[in-house]
């Protein structure tokens, strides 16, 4: 059986979408999917989805989390300013998930990592990760949360 | 008294005018017309009865009316102000629902309502706010928040809450504590970009028949008629949407637009879905509702005519009517000191059909969507806001400054598309035509109790408006 939403993360509600001008959606439509059905509430907002266009979602929706991907290596240009944007909001405690191909061609992935950490993300996922790691994680963090910590180590 | 078919009575209390429509039923076609002066703000019935005798004049006695139905844009209209969270979605879905409600909408507020809006809103004195806010099952601090800072102010008015459901029966004890007129009715926005605008509007048309008819004094005739059904905007996109969709045995005119220029604003409905037509068309932003109505506060022919030649420039107005900037100041002083002054002069009339093609040009660009490129890494995509009406088969002029120009068919002409601007999806190529005896709000208000008659009567009452050489005005 495929991993679970668990505890805390359970029913959760997760916004993912494709950040920019990028049309890459088969990603974030299987991760979609698979949030779904381990348990998390899905918002999707597709392809093609300007950064405030996540925020305005998070609004109304109140969501817990945001799973932004980028996969055409425009990333790191697309993302800048995301946490900001939430921060304006008065959202400044959002979980904010980046994946995909973030950057251009073969990079150090501690190296781009690092950078988008920087830019505000609580956690950057490399190429290829599967949905079931990221459930793992998404339980982890949300486990922590409640405990009043932003992420888990 | 005469005799024949049975008859109807069409009554739309205006801001001017108390208007009066005898429809033959079986006919389906309009008999006789009566007009008085609006009275509303003092007795209602002085401007009925004034109306009533006039008709009778008309029709050389009064028969037994089947039907007696009213609309009303009186007093003020029905002046509402909506609140939602984000600008560009429940704020925005909010709107949407009390405008094709046929409202007049004073105000609208979105976030957290600071005490400033508060102020404002009590200074607005609107006759209903809506409250909307967060999708079904997400945010509700937001809605909460503002219903509690509404309930604990001055404000008396009715509100409805159509936001987060799962905020309903919260709100609904907030100001039922406060002692306040609320009313819940569907979320506008239930999912992330997802519109759901009607159960707002019938919520809306709800309080205005319980409360509005009666706190703008109209029931004092209330023996006079049968009921007050709802705003006459209202009664208009219904009219509009009759003449689009046909009855159960006659087909309609297919998907539509409808220009009403009046006074104060000027009216664009469109009853028609919007969809991209173009190749490979991203559409953006929330849902279009298929009924639309927008009005711009700013384009009335004689409460806002400066608005009118500024924002078109009265350079370009005079060009249009061919005559000197002197000569449209000058009538727009003369409308400034009488707002009621109908044109007489040659140029006068030049300069008044070169505002209403003005108003109705830019009424029209605001109203249909709009496509950019959007330039990606793999090329250009377009992008499509709003509505596609390029493709919608038939374009309506109603409203006292189109009817009565000279060449209506100029007019509304100033509404379609340009080939040489495909940004604006404004309608190519429909048939035109103008509602010559203001008959839509009649049957719209018909519609209600009598389909197919209400039906023929728009049909019969809209005139195709000249060939297609003659469609283009110039300026
Ligand atoms: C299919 C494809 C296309 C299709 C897209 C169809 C569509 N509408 O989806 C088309 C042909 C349109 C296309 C176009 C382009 N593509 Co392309 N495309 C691909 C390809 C072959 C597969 C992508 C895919 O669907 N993968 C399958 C899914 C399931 O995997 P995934 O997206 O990686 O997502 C998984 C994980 O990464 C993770 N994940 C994804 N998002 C997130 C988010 C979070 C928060 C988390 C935790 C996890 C996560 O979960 C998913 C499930 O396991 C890749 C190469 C590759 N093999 O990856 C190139 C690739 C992505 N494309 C690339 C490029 C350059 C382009 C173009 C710019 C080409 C061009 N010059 O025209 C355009 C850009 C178009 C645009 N504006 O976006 C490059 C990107 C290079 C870079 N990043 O440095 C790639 C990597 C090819 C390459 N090696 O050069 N492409």
């Amino acid at each position: 059986m495929s991993a679970q939403a668990t505890g805390p993360a359970r029913g959760r509600k997760l916004i993912t979408g494709v950040i920019g001008a990028d049309t890459h959606i088969v990603g974030s439509r299987i991760l979609s999917m698979a949030l779904e059905e381990a348990g998390f509430e899905i918002v999707a907002l597709g392809a093609i989805t300007p950064a405030e266009d996540f925020v305005k979602a998070a609004i109304e929706t109140a969501a817990d989390g945001i799973m932004v991907s980028s996969l055409y290596g425009q990333g790191e240009l697309d993302c800048r300013g995301f946490r900001d944007l939430f921060i304006e909001a008065g959202l400044e405690d959002m979980l904010i998930y980046v994946g995909g191909n973030l950057v251009v061609g073969k990079q150090d992935w501690t190296d781009v990592e690092r950078r988008f950490l920087e830019m505000g993300f609580d956690r950057a996922f490399p190429p290829n990760t599967r949905a079931d790691q990221v459930i793992e994680v998404l339980n982890a963090d949300f486990a922590v949360r409640s405990a009043g910590r932003r992420i888990a180590e | 008294m005469r005799g024949g078919g049975d008859m109807a009575l069409l009554i739309d209390f205006g801001s001017t005018y108390t208007k009066l429509r005898a429809v033959d039923l079986d006919a389906g076609a309009l008999a006789a017309a009566g007009q008085g002066p609006s009275t509303v703000t003092t007795d209602v019935t002085i401007g009925l009865e004034a109306a009533m005798a006039d008709l009778d004049r008309h029709m050389g006695g009064l028969p037994d009316f089947q039907y007696r139905l009213a609309s009303s844009s009186a007093a003020g209209g029905l002046r509402m102000v909506t609140v939602g969270l984000v600008k560009e979605l429940t704020a925005e879905a909010a709107r949407r629902a009390a405008l094709g409600a046929g409202a007049r909408l004073v105000g609208s507020f979105s976030y957290r309502l600071t005490e400033g809006d508060t102020v404002a809103i009590v200074d607005l004195a609107p006759d209903v706010l809506l409250l909307s806010g967060g999708t079904d099952g997400g945010n509700s601090e937001v809605i909460l928040y503002n219903a509690a800072r509404l309930a604990e102010s001055p404000l008396a008015c009715p509100v409805i809450a159509a936001g987060n459901r799962n905020a309903a029966d919260d709100i609904h004890a907030i100001f039922g504590q406060a002692g306040k007129p609320i009313l819940i009715a569907g979320n506008v926005m239930p999912a992330f970009q997802e519109l759901d605008i009607d159960p707002a509007r019938a919520a809306i048309r709800q309080v205005f028949i319980d409360r509005i008819v009666h706190a703008k004094g109209i029931d004092r005739a209330a023996e006079m008629f049968d009921a007050v059904l709802m705003p006459t905007p209202a009664a208009v996109m219904a009219g509009a949407k009759l003449l689009s969709e046909g009855t159960q045995d006659r087909p309609g005119l297919g998907p539509l637009a409808v220009v009403d220029i009046g006074g104060a604003t000027t009216d664009v409905h469109s009853i028609a879905g919007g969809d991209p037509t173009g190749e490979g068309v991203v559409q953006y932003g929330l849902p279009e509702p298929y009924e639309k109505r927008t009005v711009e506060g700013d384009l009335g022919m004689r409460h806002n005519a400066r608005c009118i030649v500024e924002t078109q420039g009265a350079d370009r107005i005079a060009a249009a009517a061919g005559v000197t900037a002197g000569a449209v100041e000058d009538w727009l002083l003369r409308i400034e000191g009488d707002v009621e002054i109908l044109p007489e002069r040659p140029e006068d009339v030049a300069i008044d059909a070169a505002m209403a093609r003005a108003a109705v040009r830019i009424a029209m660009r605001r109203h249909a969507g709009s496509v950019r490129i959007a330039h990606t890494a793999a090329g250009p995509v377009t992008v499509q806001e709003g509505k596609d009406l390029t493709a919608v088969a038939a374009l309506v002029g109603t409203g006292g400054a189109l009817v009565h120009a000279a060449a209506p068919a100029g007019v509304l002409a100033a509404a379609l598309g340009d080939r040489s601007d495909r940004t604006s999806l404004r309608p190519m190529n429909p048939a035109l035509f103008v509602d010559e005896h203001y008959l839509l709000y009649a049957a719209g208000l018909l519609a209600e109790v009598a389909p197919a008659a209400a039906f023929a009567l728009a049909m019969n009452g809209i005139r195709a408006a000249g060939g297609k050489d003659e469609r283009r005005g110039t300026g």
